[in-house]
């Protein structure tokens, strides 16, 4: 029977690799989650815990995705301290994904905003000309670095970590070192996940120079299928009609960049 | 015999259907409503929802303060077809949400309550006497959150109170919504009745539960949950029939509505309007306006210029 993706599949965590001290990738065998497009998501169920809403990431082996978290609240440190052997249900994918353009790209991903940026990098072409920025706070917190070397072996590309107190690579937020590189050179699409202050300001850079952007969203989650409205911006719900989202349409959004939600519903601000 | 010729020079002079019901004194110009508890949190939404064809939109059932809801999971989607959920109700409270819809002009908006005594539901109708409002649907019948909701609903004396307090806090119409609780929903109906109800909202979801095989635990956090979507039609159908064939009141039927053919189905046995949530997530938005044509292809072919021309056509001897 064709699998239906609302409903959970469970599947056991075969390996875990600690990124940083507070982030982890838990990797499973599964290959519809294996083959997802870069931007969409699953709905992770942590056994007794709670659920929430998770980039799928890529994997080197085939047939095999996971989930890279970091420890955060009560469902992410949940998530955080799985073991191997243990088991999660999964449902999805969901959601729409990022569109894949074709010259000089410019990818820019904060902390787990990476996820959908590495999936991205699989789907280059080898003419693409890819610059890369990762932006952290510190050095500790630096991850995905050898592997956008690795994945972009092929391409003539740029890997560039920034972090905001100069422990590593360049000095400063990331958003500054975006609006220097659209400033000097023109991208032919410039995609962006990480903090929505990051996602806001990349955005800007890039649209009000005529660039294409896109940027995938976060929001607070419980169904991830368009019923309960959790995740709404403005009029755009973050599950059924993003994550992805161009900046043209973004720049309309009177709530990015500004509010969001929380569990009850309440707005507030960034 | 009338029908029919009714039927016939409809046909004649090509009427143009009119997709515009009334339920007891609310006019709406289309009988497609989004039920309560789904994406009703912004203002923004519920304008895209009014363009996607909604008629109406009712709100999540507001509280007198905001309420985070259970943790997830809080939805379980049922293998073959519908759902069951417990979101807990959550909602930003009806202050914070009163002063969120104030700038609304264009949309049909019925805010839904959901409390414990009389005075809750009279402190929150306050909070909107600056909003255009439509109706309020007092929730009888959420299944899955204590003190609440069915709680209410199967206590016949707290009804009648309730119900009794919130018509002499406003002229505004009001709307019972109304479920399957260990009172018999006839009764509930009842007693809503004799005490000022305006109309009836029948059903609200039913109680159940899912649990996983492999790790062998109830899915949703709060373990039970409500039932909802296409497994429930058939009951929430039986429930309008009886409802109308037992009362003067007016009903907007509610339950697994996905298709016209459904929407049709719920006027036929006696309700003059529907909602819909379950179907949003499969189908999203597009739902509304795909029902609105399919009535109207529907009342075209059968002759009839108004929703209230097959109201209760079910019933006939």
């Amino acid at each position: 029977m064709q699998r239906n993706h609302n409903h959970p599949t469970i599947v056991t965590i075969e390996k875990i690799i600690d990124e940083t001290p507070t982030v982890r990738t838990l990797v499973f065998s599964d290959e519809i989650m294996s083959n997802v497009l870069p931007g969409q998501f699953a709905m992770v169920w942590i056994p007794g815990i709670n659920e929430l809403p998770m980039s799928i990431m890529i994997s080197k082996e085939s047939g095999k995705a996971a989930f890279t978290v970091r420890k955060h609240g009560s469902a992410s440190t949940g998530l955080f301290n799985i073991k191997v052997g243990e088991q999660i249900g999964i449902r999805g994918p969901y959601g729409n994904s990022f569109d894949i353009k074709e010259g000089k790209l410019l990818l820019v991903g904060g902390g787990t905003g990476l996820v959908p940026m590495m999936r991205l990098l699989t789907f280059v072409k080898p003419t693409d000309d890819v610059t890369i920025l990762i932006g952290a706070q510190s050095k500790g917190e630096v991850f995905f670095e050898d592997l956008a070397n690795s994945l972009l072996e092929n391409n003539p590309h740029q890997v560039i970590v920034s972090t905001d107190d100069g422990s590593y690579g360049e000095k400063g937020f990331v958003t500054d070192l975006v609006e220097k590189l659209v400033s000097e050179t023109h991208f032919d699409a410039v995609y962006v996940c990480g903090p929505e202050i990051m996602m806001y300001k990349t955005v800007q850079s890039a649209h009000s120079r005529g660039m294409f952007v896109q940027a995938s969203l976060e929001r607070m989650m419980k169904c991830g299928v368009g019923i309960c409205g959790s995740c709404c911006v403005g009029e755009d719900l973050v599950c059924r009609d993003g994550t992805v989202f161009d900046g043209q349409h973004l720049s309309s959004n009177k709530e990015f960049g500004h509010f969001h939600r929380n569990k009850a519903g309440v707005l507030e601000n960034y | 015999m009338n029908q029919l010729l009714y039927s016939k020079l409809g046909s004649l002079i090509k009427v143009e259907p009119s997709l515009a019901t009334s339920i007891g004194q609310i006019q709406l110009d289309r009988p497609v409503m989004l039920a309560s508890g789904i994406l009703g949190i912004s203002l923004d939404v519920f304008n895209r929802l009014y363009r996607s064809g909604a008629g109406a939109v009712v709100t999540k059932s507001l509280s007198k303060e905001p309420w985070e809801g259970y943790p997830n999971p809080t939805i379980f989607s049922v293998k073959g077809d519908g759902w069951i959920n417990a979101v807990g109700l959550s909602n930003p409270g009806a202050p914070n949400f009163a002063k969120m819809i104030q700038p609304n002009q264009d949309v049909p908006i019925i805010v839904s309550l959901v409390g414990s005594i009389p005075e809750e539901f009279e402190m929150m109708i306050k909070e909107f006497k600056n909003c255009k409002v439509v109706a309020y649907e007092l929730n009888l019948s959420c299944p899955h959150v204590a003190k609440v909701g069915l709680e209410v609903g199967d206590d016949p004396e707290l009804v009648k109170k309730i119900v009794t307090t919130v018509k002499n806090t406003t002229n505004i119409p009001v709307i019972a919504k109304v479920g399957l609780g260990t009172t018999h929903y006839l009764n509930t109906v009842s007693t809503a009745i004799d005490s000022g109800i305006d109309a009836i909202t029948a059903i609200n979801t039913v109680r159940a539960m899912a649990i996983d095989v492999e790790t062998q635990r109830p899915i949703l956090s709060n373990k039970f949950g409500g039932l909802s979507g296409s497994p429930i039609k058939p009951i929430a159908l039986r429930c309008v029939y009886e409802i109308s064939s037992k009362y003067d009141i007016p009903i907007i039927g509610c339950g697994g509505i996905s298709t016209w053919e459904d929407a049709v189905e719920f006027f036929l046995a006696g309700s003059s309007a529907i909602q819909l949530g379950s179907a949003v997530g499969d189908n999203w938005v597009n739902v509304f306006d795909e029902i609105n044509k399919g009535i109207l292809q529907y009342m075209k072919r059968k002759g009839y210029s108004k929703i209230t021309d097959m109201v209760g056509l079910a019933k006939k001897s």
